[in-house]
């Protein structure tokens, strides 16, 4: 699925160099959960950002089945994201204008689906998380927990063979964290999926099948009670 | 799905829409109006001169003043003095108005000239008339020299056991032969017919509808000027409302009347190409001595009054402000645009992280501004033509006065036959037509305000990256 080597992200403003990532070394295979955790400003949104193609590394190379990522032309990289991978963040980032089901159907749009055909899918990945009843409610009138399972829907309405998170519970309550992970838990095996989720929460990481560490910008990797998902593809 | 957004946005975001399209709209209204009050004043001047010297006319040939005052020669009444009361007496002076005259040639030398098109002459008269009944004593006339067309002064003068009357009008001797120039071209035959080329010589009259009214005088009637007997076979109404004469008759005879054979007060030129008018005019100042020529620009630059301080405001501060109220609406509306893309730097980095090409992103916020422009156009236009149609129903009534104050040489009453000491002044509504072309320019500009806004906005979104997503900020 996934292996980086040599990965490197440098951020510059002005004569100040940020290194956030130095040197990561990794693989993950296919159906792997893996739960990154680590300080703050450790450089874990900055991984999750170069495994999900949404930014290039600075130096070393991301394969991602086998394509080099940080070579790919910014079209090929969109065209990725579109198919491949599906992203949820922590506060959610749905369009405040749009229903349950029209946000869902943005991660269709680019894939040129029918819109008959994207509003049965919609309608459908919002059913699978629970939220049938409220597919023409807007974000505002929807529960954080709520949200991110409308988020939940647009990340995986496409089907894509990884899911990204970043801290997707922290900005919920405990109890509604753990409907959350208990969900996500079950449609990374339901689908088949390799699943990264970046988070603070001890807690989480405990239970991690496998556990990222990073720390000023350099990761290790601990496999606790590995287990991966049966991908179906 | 660019349709769904699009109305998703626009609809939820109203306040936002709503902000940069009244700013717009405000540009655009401003433009209508001001552009179709421009257009009104600029039918007003029109209407003031062609009122001086009818239609088709590009200037006006009269003789090059040798003085600065017309030598206002008081008029002679020969009555004789019988001390018989019983006895009504009338008599009738004629004169030339302004007492400047051209020889019938200088009309033929002015048409020969190059750059001339017709050259029509015409001999202005003024008319005054005394009747009365009178025991003894002198009549203390007042002639009517200065006023203007209507009727004229009549005062009734008791003095001396003296009873009479003084009635002044003008007449204005036009070529039969040629109707397509000159002063009469401005009034329309509202009853019984006009001249026909062949009426030279005869004694017909065509009279003025507003002076027919208080005279009295219909289609039929005749009128007896200087003890000539002239048959009134038509009205005419200036268009205007103000006519060049109160009465017209053929050259031929008001010459007779006047005892001026062979001679014209005004050459009314046509040129060949309107946009040739100063040469033409130097070519005839220069080959036709002792001439002043005066052009309807000549004449538009005398006009003074509130028509001419309104009509300068319209083009110069209208003009500006206008141009500087669009500019600013379109940067506010530009602005605008582009902040609101700021604040949904983490919804168009999400798009763009799920997927969506730049492009995409790009079309959607120009979608949006573009819609805005529309709207805004779409506002602007009714409010202008709210503007315009206030204005043209309150038609505030502007008053044009023309060059009368003119020192030797000068335009003075160069159009107008005769009378150069009194002012001309003529009261105009105000209207502000709104014309097509004024419509079209409104929707194109509402169309290129929203682009530009939309090019903003479409810019910085387009430089949006995926990861923006993950920004905290909001
Ligand atoms: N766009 C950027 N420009 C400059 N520096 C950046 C940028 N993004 C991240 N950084 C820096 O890179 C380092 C790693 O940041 P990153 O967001 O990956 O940390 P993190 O582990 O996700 O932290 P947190 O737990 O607070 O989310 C930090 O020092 C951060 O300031
Ligand atoms: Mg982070």
């Amino acid at each position: 699925m996934y292996k980086l080597s040599g990965v490197t992200k440098q951020y510059s403003r002005g004569k100040e160099t940020v290194h956030a990532l130095r040197g990561i070394d990794l693989v993950i295979e296919d159906g792997d959960q893996v739960v990154i955790q680590g300080p703050t400003g450790g450089g874990k949104s900055t991984l999750l950002q170069m495994l999900g193609a949404l930014d290039r590394p600075t130096a070393g190379s991301i394969e991602f089945d086998g394509v080099d990522i940080a070579k790919l032309s910014e079209t090929k990289l969109t065209r990725l994201r579109a198919e491949k991978i599906g992203i949820i963040f922590q506060s959610f980032n749905l369009i405040p204008t749009l229903t349950a089901q029209e946000n869902v159907e943005t991660a269709l749009a680019p894939m040129g689906t029918k819109p008959a055909e994207r509003r049965r899918l919609a309608a459908e990945a919002l059913e699978s998380v629970g939220l049938g009843e409220r597919l023409h409610h807007l974000p505002g009138e929807l529960s954080g927990g709520q949200q991110q399972r409308v988020a939940i829907s647009r990340a995986l309405v496409k089907k894509p063979k990884v899911l990204l998170a970043d801290e997707p519970t922290g900005a919920l309550d405990e109890g509604t964290r753990d409907e959350i992970l208990a969900l996500l838990d079950g449609l990374w095996k339901e689908y088949g999926l390799t699943f990264i989720m970046v988070t603070h929460d001890s807690h989480i990481a405990k239970s991690a099948p496998r556990l990222a560490t990073i720390k000023a910008g350099q990761v290790t990797i601990t496999d606790q009670a590995r287990q991966t998902a049966p991908v179906s593809y | 799905m660019f349709l769904i957004y699009l109305r998703r946005e626009l609809r939820r975001r109203k306040k936002a829409a709503l902000v940069i399209s009244m700013g717009l709209a405000l540009g655009i209204a401003l433009v209508i109006t001001v552009n179709s009050v421009s257009a009104g004043m600029t039918a007003a001047q029109d209407k003031v001169l062609q009122s001086l010297y009818g239609l088709g006319t590009d200037m006006t040939v009269t003789k090059a003043q040798t003085s600065t005052t017309s030598t206002n020669g008081t008029p002679k009444f020969s009555f004789g003095a019988k001390d018989d009361s019983s006895k009504t007496q009338s008599s009738d002076n004629v004169r030339v108005q302004g007492f400047q005259t051209l020889k019938s040639t200088v009309v033929t030398q002015v048409s020969a000239q190059k750059g001339v098109d017709q050259a029509v002459g015409g001999l202005s008269l003024s008319v005054t008339k005394v009747d009365g009944s009178f025991t003894q004593g002198k009549a203390q006339s007042t002639t009517g020299s200065g006023q203007r067309g209507s009727t004229g002064g009549q005062p009734k003068v008791q003095g001396g056991g003296a009873d009479f009357s003084v009635n002044s009008y003008t007449v204005y001797g036009t070529d039969v032969a040629n109707l397509d120039l000159g002063p009469m071209t401005t009034s329309k035959i509202t009853k019984g017919v006009d001249f026909t080329s062949s009426q030279s010589n005869s004694k017909v009259v065509v009279v003025d509808s507003a002076y027919a009214k208080t005279k009295k005088y219909s289609v039929g009637d005749s009128i007896t000027i200087s003890g000539t007997k002239f048959k009134i076979i038509g009205i005419a109404t200036a268009d205007s409302g103000d006519s060049t004469a109160n009465v017209y008759i053929p050259l031929k005879q008001a010459q007779t009347l006047s005892d001026s054979k062979d001679l014209v007060t005004t050459v009314y030129v046509k040129a060949t190409d309107s946009k040739q008018i100063d040469t033409v005019k130097a070519t005839i100042q220069k080959n036709v001595s002792g001439t002043t020529v005066t052009t309807s620009a000549d004449l538009a630059s005398t006009v003074s009054g509130s028509l001419s301080t309104a009509s300068n405001l319209a083009t110069s501060v209208g003009k500006w402000l206008s141009i500087a109220v669009l500019i600013a609406a379109f940067l506010v509306a530009a602005l605008l645009t582009s902040s609101a893309v700021s604040r949904r730097v983490r919804e168009f980095g999400t798009l763009k992280a799920l997927g969506w090409k730049s492009g995409r992103v790009t079309r959607q916020v120009m979608g949006e501004a573009f819609v805005n422009g529309l709207l805004g156009g779409a506002l602007g236009i009714a409010l202008g033509l709210a503007g315009a149609y206030t204005v043209t129903a309150i038609s505030p009534t502007l008053t044009a006065s023309l060059g009368s104050t003119s020192s030797g040489g000068g335009p003075g009453g160069g159009g107008r036959p005769g009378q150069q000491a009194a002012a001309k002044a003529i009261d105009i509504a105000l209207t502000a037509p709104v014309s097509v072309n004024t419509i079209a320019i409104a929707v194109a500009l509402a169309v290129a305000g929203g682009l530009i806004a939309g090019t903003f906005g479409g810019w910085r979104a387009s430089r949006l990256r995926p990861a923006d997503a993950l920004r905290r900020v909001e």
